[in-house]
Order: C-alpha cells, then structure tokens, then sequence
C-alpha cells in the first residue's frame, strides 16, 4: 500500500500502515554481524569498502551480535565453527535474519567431502537468503541484503510474536 | 654420524634391536614401543646425538600390518645432523608414554595425534583435544575411519544429495 500524501502550507503529511513506516526504518538500518569464517569474508569486507559501500543502504557492520540484525556467514563453516556460530545467533535479538554467503555456507561447497565441514549452513541455523559464488561478488552480497530488504517490507511488525512482549 | 652410526650407538645403549626402515619417506630408524621414551630421551642427550631439537611428532595409520605408527623427526643444530625416529603400536591399544617432558614441543603435536588417529599418551599432561571439538566419535585419519549420519548434533549429508562415493 502506498502512503497517501498530503502537501500542506506548512508541508507534506504522509498517511499510511504504522508496519510500513516501522519497516521503512528497518529495511535502511541493517545492521550486519562483523563475522567471517573463510576467505568470503574478504569479500564481505569489500561490500563494507569504499567501493560498493553498503553503509549508502544503512548497512553497517556490528562488532556484537546483540546489536546486529543479519548475520551473514561467509566462509566455510567446520562442526568445532557452527557451535560457537550457533551461540552468535542465539545472542542476537529478534528480528533476526541470516544470508549464507558462498558455496560452503550454502552446501559445503569445495570442502564438503572433508569430514569437519558442515554441508550447509542451513543444517542448523534458519538461512533467509542464499547467493550463490565461489566466492560471490560484492554487488551478488549486496543483491543479497536488498532481498531481506524485500523480506522485510513484507513482514506485518505488529503482528509478529517478536514484537508482542 | 649418519644413519647406521646412530643406529649401532641407539641399539647399544638401549639393549634393545633398533631396525632400520626405509619403506616410505626418509630412512628412518624403528624402536621397540617399551623402549619409545628412552629411545627419545638418549637421543636428547648423549652428547655424540645432541638432538635437542624436534622438528615435528606425526602418526601414521597402517591398518594392513595393524598398527599405528609414531614419527619423529628429530634435528640437531650443534652437530647439523636429523634423525627420523618411528615405534610401532598395535592399532586397537595404541598406548604410549608421553614425550612432552622430553621436549615440550611434542605435547601438542601429541594431542593432535591421539585425536586424529586414536593413540594414547599414558602420562601426557593436558590430554584434552587440540583440534577437534569435544565430543567428536572416532579417529578421522584412519584409513577405515567413516562419518556417522550426524556429527555433533548436525547431518554430515544434505537431504536428497548423495555425494559421489558417499562414505556411508
């Protein structure tokens, strides 16, 4: 639904869903966790870069996941990784999301035939988003963060039992 | 002193048959496993071998003679000269004593090889897994080592893919 707006004398009044005005902040203040577990994470450094900026979006990383919003896991992830990658997770407030950046978090990728690799992240986190890539590009990551962008604007806050208590 | 020199000097001293093996990689001399910490600590500090030095401390897994094989090379920098130092096991009771009081380098490498291929170092000081998480089932360096279905709580296949020569 697109916001009715009204141009007065003293200026514009925009009239709409109070989720839409509430997902609006949301959507451009994605905070991503500042977490790499293989070489993807360079890649996710260079989204942070100069370059491809994803700050323009309100994406900016967090350096504790009790103030980040996405978790992204780049890189691939061994079993001795995903339990302390778990407890990440778990510190980070709802709502939360999480993108599997690459091969390995995807499947396993290059390294699933290894016995400490685990074959996807989504085996034991709730993965929203993947991109595909060995590893993917900056603009494939940020393509990425758009779709939660998306997702997002689709949620109903109000309604969500994470915003009831 | 070369390869042989040593060997006689070893075999003299420790009373016991030191044979020489030169099947893969260097040519290395075997002790007897009951011998194993003596071996070392002569090696360590006769003054004619002077190895003061260990390079690296691994494992080999030989599940066709059933036996899990020690290795340590050894270097010396006053005298310049290495030694490959190797003792055998059995491969269902892998126990040996631990060498980190005669270097304290190999309490590590001990660790990594008592997890990876299954042996134990009887008096090893911090015997907790080095590199593995805790709770891990089996020995993954052994030839016949196979993954179960779930590894700590998680699948170890995808659903609906079965990987090429799937390690059942």
């Amino acid at each position: 639904m697109t916001p009715i707006v009204e141009r007065g004398p003293e200026g514009s009044v925009a009239v709409g869903p109070l989720d839409q005005l509430l997902n609006l902040a949301r959507k451009n203040s994605l905070w991503y966790l500042l977490f790499g577990t293989a070489c993807c994470a360079i890649e996710l450094m260079q989204t942070g870069g100069p370059r491809t900026d994803a700050d323009r979006f309100g994406m900016v990383f967090r350096s504790t996941p009790r103030q980040a919003d996405v978790l992204i896991l780049a890189g691939t992830i061994t079993y001795k990784m995903a339990s302390r990658i778990k407890l990440l997770h778990d510190q980070m407030a709802e709502p939360r999301y999480v993108i599997a950046m690459g091969s390995c978090a995807c499947t396993g990728g290059l390294f699933q035939d290894s016995y400490a690799v685990v074959k996807g992240g989504d085996l034991f986190l709730p993965v929203d988003i993947y991109i595909p890539g060995c590893p993917p590009r900056p603009e494939a990551l940020v393509e990425g963060l758009m779709l939660i962008q998306q997702k997002i604007e689709r949620e109903p806050v109000l309604k969500n039992a994470w915003s009831q208590s | 002193m070369n390869l042989d020199e040593i060997g006689a000097r070893l075999s003299k001293e420790l009373g016991a048959s030191v044979t020489r093996q030169e099947d893969v990689g260097d040519p290395s001399l075997c002790v007897p496993s009951t011998h194993w910490k003596q071996a070392c600590l002569l090696c360590r500090d006769l003054e004619a071998l002077d190895f003061r030095f260990l390079r690296s401390l691994c494992g080999v897994d030989r599940p066709e003679a059933g036996s899990l094989e020690l290795v340590a090379h050894l270097w010396s920098y006053r005298l310049r000269h290495a030694l490959v130092l190797r003792t055998r096991a059995p491969r269902d009771a892998a126990e040996l004593p631990s060498l980190s009081s005669v270097w304290p380098a190999a309490n590590w490498h001990e660790r990594e090889a008592a997890e990876l291929l299954g042996f134990r170092f009887l008096d090893h000081p911090d015997p907790r897994h080095l590199i593995l998480p805790e709770g891990w089932e089996g020995h993954p360096l052994r030839k016949d080592y196979r993954q179960g279905k779930t590894a700590l709580g998680i699948p170890t296949v995808r659903p609906g893919y079965e990987p090429e020569g799937a390690a059942s």
